[in-house]
């Protein structure tokens, strides 16, 4: 036995020196997609999140999302005649779990590449801001994620399209400029941002600050710690300052709790603008008479008016295809936004076809059709988003490509839009992003793509 | 709670086993990466591995000391961010910064182990949790710890260790599993030397404890300490070598409450019993959804699949302890003892 454990003992030595030489040799394999059943078909990887504290906001995401994929097989059959394949994974707004999904998708499914990834949840997307340069996967965050991927040097995998935090301050302070008759007429004026304290609230400290130094504007900042379930303090502050217009940047629970002790404060609400994450049904649901004329920017407006909507309804919706369990929330901001991510995914996977022949595209294909991507209202009237989705003209150094958002305005029972797209000073905050972006950069030791060389 | 002394490292009994540890180190470090695609190194066992860990450095506390704590997401985040401050501000190699910020987890854990001389079993659970939501507050109010990333992340340059990248999930896989394998024997020794068996004493009484001569107070805060450091590694190895980006989120309070499901259901008091919680606590809810995705994906309502799938996870934990309520681990053990004396069972 005493011989037998020594002998064990030396062993397990000498397999874990093996092992590491081994294990490290083997580290350079890599893995395509293995051709399958479904080798005609494109891959739309769906990172869910259907239980947890978002739930009731995902179940309409991906209803939207669902709808518009079924439409789009069922009734156009396919893109050019390649059908969409999806599947979804339960991430419950986790990075960890947002890995596991991301992991489990990446090769395609059954022989259907993946096209474009959407990480769906804040945490996952900045733990696989890596991988998207070492799968060649794209990544699209819409309305969050890091701003600083708009520039596309440094991040040339990652597409904050549609709206950046950064572009959201400016829409702000070019719709107010639109209330008070011109930029001109907001000097002196007061505008009171309140904000969760965490990293989405404050992203909008430095273009505010910058925007107040250009037009003359009072910047009052008031933070709200996280969950924010109690802000009499907050609104206090607010009633002091007597400010003209209050941006709320806000989310979740803490929403509908400003905008009701805002009314308890005698703040208007009318004045009261809530940013893209406090801008759906069930921020101001909750807050009942309260949020009866309460604004909010969004790049995904709420409504059935628009027509895709009329598309839907005849096709997925009344002949009882749609993911919705209940059909009341069609048209809903949530699910609206869903459409919006599936739209912005089948255009590019057509600009994609467009390029490289009529057939499931991969990853990279992608990459370079969403830098080439064109949405201009002759091709959003053609596929029924105009309205919906702003114009957007995406290129290798710009990855948002947009920057605009409508303001709506809620009347008790639904949202009103107010505004038409309401466009912001992108090219005054540039200098701000190509800072944060170089910085980037310089910390992750990466050397911005040199864009003259490669196109 | 009390488990046996002679082997915390081997599930099965000794004798007719004894190239269990063998076998596993070769699974481990040969079978696994050569045979292993990505998704099960980087995506399954690495997450895997670290919740051990984690599971470990809890059960260091809980099972061999006696002290309870909903503090380990907290510990975990300080190691996390300890090895991005080290990395990013004093530019130090990963692996030193790694034991360092092992280190400075354990001397918070100590701090947070100062009140267990008087408050004593559930009551320290309710204390540790300020430890769980001070450091929650700490990382997020402060953007030094973050180096004043706008996205309140902290993630490191890049993975090298020596100087051989290990960013690859066959790298990161190998990094971890020679991290959890050197922890744990070291762990194994340590609950069988006299500092185990004081941790021990105490968890069983602490009164004979100190009327033997065991100075309690001084090896309670030990025992912090130690366990603090176990899930400060833990912690980083969370945050840099699976997620590779991570705030304070991922160390939340839900992080706590699932590391002490481990030990709960793997085996309070047991060493491979942290790795069978953390392998019931990871892989089991991912094998009923693939299960599920592939039998009802598309004829059941996918919210409705996910809800039955907690479900099923929920009714199988419960399952589990009432058929044994000291852990997987033992449940294991007496499979195997019957096993040895098989047919002779009796």
């Amino acid at each position: 036995m005493r011989h037998l454990r020594t002998t064990s003992r030396v062993a397990a030595r000498l397999v874990l020196l093996l092992g590491l030489v081994v294990g490290l040799g083997a580290s350079a394999r890599a893995e395509a997609t293995k051709p399958g059943s479904d080798s005609d078909k494109q891959f739309f990887p769906i990172a869910s999140y259907r239980v947890g504290a978002y739930a009731s906001s995902g179940v309409q995401i991906w209803a939207g999302l669902i709808d518009y994929f079924r439409y789009i097989n069922d009734v156009e059959g396919g893109i050019n005649g390649v059908k969409l394949v999806w599947q979804e994974c339960e991430t419950e707004w986790t990075a960890d779990k947002g890995i596991e999904c991301y992991e489990r998708f990446k090769h395609g499914l059954n022989g259907a590449p993946v096209g474009l990834y959407l990480p769906n949840g804040a945490p996952a997307a900045f733990a696989l801001t890596d991988r998207s340069y070492t799968d060649k996967i794209p990544q699209i965050t819409l309305a969050y994620g890091r701003t600083e991927a708009t520039d596309g040097r440094v991040f040339p995998y990652i597409f904050p399209v549609v709206l950046t935090f950064y572009s959201e301050a400016s829409v702000l302070v070019n719709y107010i400029a639109q209330r008070e008759g011109g930029l001109d007429k907001l000097k002196g004026k007061k505008i009171a941002t309140v904000y969760h304290d965490s990293a989405y609230g404050r992203e909008t400290l430095e273009p505010l600050k910058l925007l107040s130094e250009k037009y003359g504007f009072e910047n009052i900042q008031i933070p709200v710690a996280d969950p924010g379930n109690e802000q009499s303090a907050q609104w206090r502050q607010v009633r002091e300052a007597k400010p003209d217009w209050v941006f709320l940047r806000t989310w979740g629970v803490s929403t509908p709790v400003a905008i009701k002790t805002a009314a308890r404060f005698g703040v208007p609400v009318d004045h009261i603008i809530g940013d893209v994450w406090a801008s759906s049904e069930e921020d101001v649901i909750p807050a009942g008479d309260a949020a009866k004329g309460y604004l909010a920017l969004t790049p995904y407006p709420g409504g059935t008016n628009f027509d895709i909507h009329a598309r839907l309804r005849k096709t997925i919706i009344d002949t009882g295809k749609s993911d919705l369990r209940d059909t009341k929330s069609f048209g809903s901001v949530y699910y609206n936004s869903g459409l919006v991510d599936a739209i912005i995914q089948v255009e590019t996977i057509r600009a994609a076809q467009a390029k490289f022949g009529k057939r499931p595209v991969t990853g990279e294909e992608a990459q370079w059709a969403l830098e080439h991507l064109v949405l201009d209202d002759a091709k959003l009237k053609a596929n029924g988003a105009y309205g919906l989705v702003q114009n957007l003209k995406l290129s290798p150094a710009d990855h948002e490509g947009g920057g605009a958002a409508r303001v709506q305005q809620w009347d008790g029972t639904k949202w009103n839009l107010v505004s038409d797209w309401v466009q912001a000073d992108r090219a005054l905050l540039r200098p701000l992003i190509d800072a944060k972006s170089a910085a980037y950069a310089k910390e992750k030791g990466i050397t911005p793509r040199d864009l003259a060389a490669g196109q | 709670m009390s488990q046996s002394l002679s082997s915390p490292l081997l599930v099965l009994p000794d004798n007719n086993f004894r190239l269990f540890t063998p076998a596993i180190l070769l699974i481990g470090f040969i079978v696994v990466p050569v045979t292993g695609s990505d998704y099960w190194l980087g995506a399954i066992l690495v997450p895997f591995l670290i919740l051990s860990l984690a599971g470990l450095g809890l059960n260091l506390l809980t099972g061999y000391a006696g002290q309870t704590s909903l503090g380990s997401g907290g510990f975990m985040s300080v190691g996390a961010f300890a090895t991005f401050g080290l990395v990013v501000h004093g530019g130090v190699p990963l692996p030193v910064a790694l034991l360092l910020s092992g280190l400075i987890t354990a001397g918070a854990g100590l701090l947070f182990g100062l009140p267990s001389d008087r408050i004593k079993g559930f009551y320290l659970m309710v204390s540790s949790l300020a430890a769980q939501f001070f450091f929650e507050w700490l990382f997020q109010k402060f953007p030094w710890f973050y180096n004043y990333d706008s996205s309140g992340t902290i993630e490191l340059p890049r993975l090298s260790v020596f100087g051989l990248d290990v960013s690859s999930p066959v790298g990161r896989y190998l990094t971890t599993l020679v991290i959890v394998v050197a922890l744990t024997w070291f762990a194994a020794n340590l609950v069988r030397s006299q500092t185990g068996r004081s941790w021990m004493a105490i968890r069983d009484m602490d009164t004979a404890a100190a009327v033997i001569g065991i100075p309690v107070y001084r090896t309670k805060v030990l025992a912090f300490a130690v366990s603090s450091f176990y899930l400060g590694v833990a912690g980083a190895l969370w945050a840099f070598i699976y997620l590779g980006s991570a705030s304070v989120q991922s160390f939340g309070i839900a992080r706590s409450f699932q590391v002490l499901f481990i030990i709960i259901i793997g085996g309070v008091g047991s060493i491979s019993g942290n790795f069978i919680g953390a392998a019931f606590i990871s892989l089991l809810p991912l094998a009923i959804d693939h299960v599920a995705q592939h039998l009802f994906a598309g004829h059941v309502d996918a919210g409705l699949l996910q809800n039955i799938q907690k479900a099923i996870f929920g009714l199988l934990i419960i399952l589990f302890l009432v058929r044994e309520p000291d852990g997987l681990a033992r449940l294991f053990k007496s499979f195997g003892e019957r096993l040895t004396n098989w047919p002779l069972r009796f």
